[in-house]
């Protein structure tokens, strides 16, 4: 009994931390990308630096399906830590691979899978002397090994290397000696023993491959950010050591080679965004990065930005919470905490990029709307976009597009003007004031900046029709966002259906592949990709036309069906969570399986988890 | 007490070289308490700064939470300014002068704001050298919450309470020398001669300077069982010399005798000259410094005047290499590299 399959399939790899392994792994994806087929590489790595166990996981789908399928079908075992665990969780008529220099236990009975010994130990310690190459090179023996069976062009592997260590050519000839052993140990011992199989195609087309952070870094610089402040914390710490290496690469001052930027590591995540806010109302581009627990300690600060109304962006790549929760898991947890951040009545504007492109665009956007709304904007990015590579349509760039600054008055209007001008002063009816820029005027548009209670001339006030009227004037400002933030993208398959779903970010992807399936079988559910909060009125009309809608998104509490029926004002039932948060990429094949059972009418948990009723992997 | 301030103003008053009177550089009338430290310490700020005819829109005031940081109101109108939350105005003025290299911050805060919620920021800023003045209005107590013992306090100074404060002191100078700030002095608010040079120093001081100015709170902790009352620290304040800034061209005289000259040339040209006793601190001593305010905490006095100072201090902007221009002035051409960059990023990631 062998699975049978060309360019669709889901191979994962077990392998201790600190081993070299992901890079091995990760050759082994671009490889595929390289030959043409569309990959999802996923990173399931530890809180920890070395010794632990780490998966990684490549899906093959020449359909373009690059969310996470759900199921193994080929294991590559080399972690004997989790060697068991690994064994069984393969899909019957699935291959495991393992290091059979030590056998393999006397429990491992599975006569529903096949299974290919390699001695890896041992062909390293015959062919490498250096106890770290013995290490690393048995990565690269099984990725050559998994050349043979799949049928791979040998080449396009033993290219990559070449490309890899242009820079450091010695080390190309031992690390195509380890492809090759591989592959001859796998040719001699495993010929045509594998039904899974990858083959040229051309069904990538201009697609990049990237991970999210590197094109959220990218896209900071191509928004004209000048001032980063920051505090490591995963997983966002990569956001700005992507900026960082960008601009090193294009902003540094020809003639004197000076910096066109400034990055400062703060003390901590208040610092952070304190300096990101101060170089905002100093009229530079200002953001910062970070993850749950520094968006909890920001958020005195993000109170102030929205009550001062000071233009500020923030990316918050999303980990598993609580508190530290399960920093190196992925998760959409911090939906309500970002949307409301802060006391009083508050309301951030945010942003669900799905893929590497979408960083790259909502980022360099972000500045343009938190300078035409002078308030924060939010990037709700999260760990595995920010941290895993993810095929994804190539980066664009208008060069007639201008930074939008908003609404900013230089000395000659200030001079200009012929009423009393007034910071907060609500001139046109949008909600949004005149702001200026320190040093603008000798005599005139300086203003004092605070966080207490301000009337229309900025001046402190305790007045309570003042106070009233200035926090009606950010609900009109607030109704102006709605228009200019991205707009959801819906898609009706069906006018008649009354069933429809809701997702956003990193749900996206599986969800419609799962929605494809359940279409392949006659259920036709439209849907709804939800890009920014405030929520724009289609988002309601959307939700009106259906009698369930299906909520599906990475967290407990079912945050965004929530934030949706709390600013819509519907009532719940209609509205149905599909939940996922064991910190693992949303999976298409169990969403599927729990649609089918809610729409039967059946009773289940919300949960897509292992431990729910639904069957998991 | 007054809610209106008077316009009136003398026809003659005298000018600076801007044209400017010293009135320009006032700013709304003060709430705070009638005898409050914090307004002598804001006549000073407006003193030094129309005496060394800055522009009042190239300066940015920035402040955190507290009596002491509403006072920005209360001097330079024509100034933008930035209260901002409780202990973070260091990082909100880290991240303004990241933007604007060009303009003078003048921040200020209190013993609260500063040893207490914002002690972490405030060590950081001094170590990053942010080029600023950082005035600490330190009275020893919370004044807006009613008189709560601050991290400045001393060990048995009781304030109005009556309560002795059981608590070890912060010396804020001795913290910001340790921390490699470059100019660092103390200051009583009462003593305007001694405050108004201390300032204009710190404004000309390439780097972080920092004045902890004893400032009294006559609501909450000016009675006679307190190290920070007007009359306990006129008592006991020992001043390390006389301290004045000169232009660079001007002649400089000793008008006492029996004491000895120094003058430190700052990297502007202008100098900050220093009349003192023979056998007193070196001010450009870190070890000296340090030693003399152990000395003087042994005697129950308060050292003030300009304790540290080192000339050759580098700010921020040098340290981390930024362009000359302003980054806030740099516009698309300068930032962002465009399409054909772009499609070469592309181009690799295939």
């Amino acid at each position: 009994m062998r699975i049978e399959s060309t360019n669709e399939f889901v191979i994962r790899f077990a392998n201790v931390n600190g081993t070299g392994s992901a890079s091995a792994n990760n050759m082994f994806s671009k490889a595929v990308f390289r030959m043409g087929v569309p990959v999802s590489p996923k990173n399931i790595f530890p809180s920890n630096i070395q010794g632990l166990p780490t998966w990684f996981e490549v899906r093959v789908t020449e359909r373009s399906y690059l969310g996470s399928r759900g199921d193994v079908d080929f294991m590559v075992a080399i972690n004997g830590q989790t060697l068991k665990q690994d064994y069984e969780s393969i899909v019957p008529g699935g291959y495991f691979l393992y290091d059979s220099t030590k056998s393999l236990p006397r429990d491992f009975k599975r006569d529903d899978i096949n299974v290919f010994g390699m001695p890896l130990t041992k062909m390293c310690i015959e062919n490498y002397t250096n106890p770290r190459q013995r290490q690393l090179f048995k990565n690269i023996i099984y990725i050559g090994a998994l050349a043979s069976l799949f049928n791979m062009e040998f080449e396009v592997l033993t290219n990559m290397v070449k490309d890899q260590f242009a820079r450091k050519e010695k080390l190309i000839a031992p690390n195509i000696l380890a492809l090759e052993l591989g592959f001859n140990y796998a040719e001699e011992h495993y010929n045509d023993a594998c039904g899974l199989s990858v083959s040229r195609r051309d069904n990538v087309g201009d697609a990049i491959i990237i991970d999210g952070n590197s094109a959220t870094g990218l896209g900071a610089m191509y928004g004209g950010a000048t001032v980063c402040g920051w505090y490591p914390i995963t997983p966002s710490t990569s956001v700005v050591e992507a900026f960082e290496k960008y601009c090193h690469k294009y902003r540094i001052e020809d003639d004197s080679g000076q910096n066109k930027f400034a990055i400062l590591q703060a003390e901590d995540e208040l610092s952070a965004v304190g300096m990101a806010i101060g170089a905002n109302w100093n009229g530079a581009r200002g953001f910062t990065a970070t993850s749950g627990p520094g968006l909890s300690l920001m958020s005195e600060f993000l109170g102030l930005a929205y009550f001062a109304e000071i233009p500020l962006v923030v990316v918050d790549v999303q980990r598993s919470g609580p508190s530290t929760g399960m920093p190196t898991r992925t998760q959409q947890s911090d939906v309500i905490s970002a949307a409301y951040a802060s006391h009083g009545d508050t309301k951030q504007v945010c942003f669900y990029p799905c893929d590497p492109a979408d960083c790259f665009e909502m980022t360099a956007q972000a500045f343009d709307i938190a300078d035409r709304l002078q308030t924060p904007v939010i990037l709700m990015s999260d760990l595995d976009l920010g941290m895993n590579d993810h095929m994804s349509r190539p980066f664009k760039w208008d060069d007639k597009t201008e930074y939008d600054r908003g609404k900013v008055l230089n000395a000659e209007q200030l001079d200009n003007l012929t009423e009393r001008w007034g910071r907060y002063l609500d001139v046109d009816g949008d909600g949004i004031g005149y702001r200026t820029y320190p040093g603008t005027h000798p005599t005139k548009g300086s203003y004092f900046t605070r966080g207490s209670s301000h009337d229309d001339y900025a001046a402190y006030t305790e007045d309570s029709v003042a106070y009233e009227s200035n926090m009606e004037r950010l609900v009109r400002k607030w109704e102006t966002a709605k228009q200019i933030a991205p707009h959801p993208q819906i898609k009706h398959r069906n006018k008649e259906t009354k069933v429809a779903a809701i997702f956003y970010g990193t749900s996206a992807q599986a969800s419609y592949e799962a929605l494809d399936g359940l279409a392949a079988d006659g259920i036709m559910i439209n849907t709804c990709r939800i890009k920014s909060f405030p929520f724009h009125p289609d988002i309601g009309d959307f939700i009106k036309e259906h009698d369930t809608v299906f909520v599906i998104e990475q967290n407990r509490d079912g945050q965004m069906r929530n934030l949706l029926i709390n600013e819509f004002n519907f009532g719940t039932k209609r509205m149905r969570s599909i939940l996922n948060i064991d910190g693992m990429p949303m999976r298409a094949r169990r969403i599927k399986r729990k649609i089918e059972l809610m729409l039967n009418g059946e009773d289940v948990s919300p949960f897509t988890t292992a431990n729910s009723s639904v069957d998991g992997e | 007490m007054s809610y209106l301030k008077s316009t009136f103003r003398h026809p003659e008053s005298q000018t600076n070289s801007l044209g400017y009177t010293r009135s320009f550089y006032e700013g709304a009338l003060s709430t705070l308490c009638a005898g409050c430290g914090h307004d002598s310490v804001s006549g000073s700020i407006i003193q030094a700064c129309f005496e060394m005819s800055l522009e009042p829109h190239k300066i940015a005031k920035m402040s955190g939470i507290g009596c002491s940081s509403k006072t920005p109101a209360y001097f330079l109108k024509s100034s933008h300014g930035f209260n901002s939350v409780h202990g973070r105005m260091p990082s909100v003025t880290t991240g303004a002068n990241m933007a604007n290299k060009d303009l003078t911050y003048i921040g200020v805060s209190g013993d609260g704001d500063t040893a207490s919620i914002g002690m972490g920021q405030f060590m950081h800023l001094v170590r990053r050298n942010i080029n600023m003045v950082y005035i600490v209005m330190n009275n020893g107590v919370y004044g807006l919450t009613k008189g709560q013992d601050s991290a400045t306090a001393d060990v048995g100074s009781a304030s109005k309470k009556g309560v002795p404060n059981l608590y070890e002191p912060m010396d804020l100078c001795e913290l910001a020398i340790s921390l490699g700030s470059g100019y660092v002095a103390r200051s009583f608010s009462g003593d305007k001669n001694q405050l108004v040079p201390l300032i204009k120093g710190a404004v000309k001081h390439n780097g972080f300077a920092i004045i902890d100015c004893i400032s009294p709170c006559v609501t909450f902790n000016n009675n006679a069982s307190s190290t920070k009352a007007y009359e306990w620290v006129r008592d006991h304040k020992e001043a390390t010399g006389k301290v004045d800034l000169v232009p660079e061209a001007q002649e400089i005289t000793v008008s006492q005798p029996n004491q000895i000259l120094e003058t430190i040339q700052l990297h502007d040209g202008s100098m900050i000259q220093l009349q003192r006793l023979p056998n007193s601190l070196d001010i450009q001593s870190r070890a000296s410094v340090l030693r003399s305010l152990e000395d003087a905490r042994q005697n129950k006095q308060v050292l003030t005047g300009l304790l540290y100072i080192n000339p050759n201090s580098k700010q921020t902007h040098e340290i981390i290499n930024t362009a000359e221009r302003p980054l806030n002035t740099l516009g698309k051409e300068d930032l962002c590299p465009g399409s054909d960059v772009l499609e070469a990023i592309n181009e690799a990631l295939r």
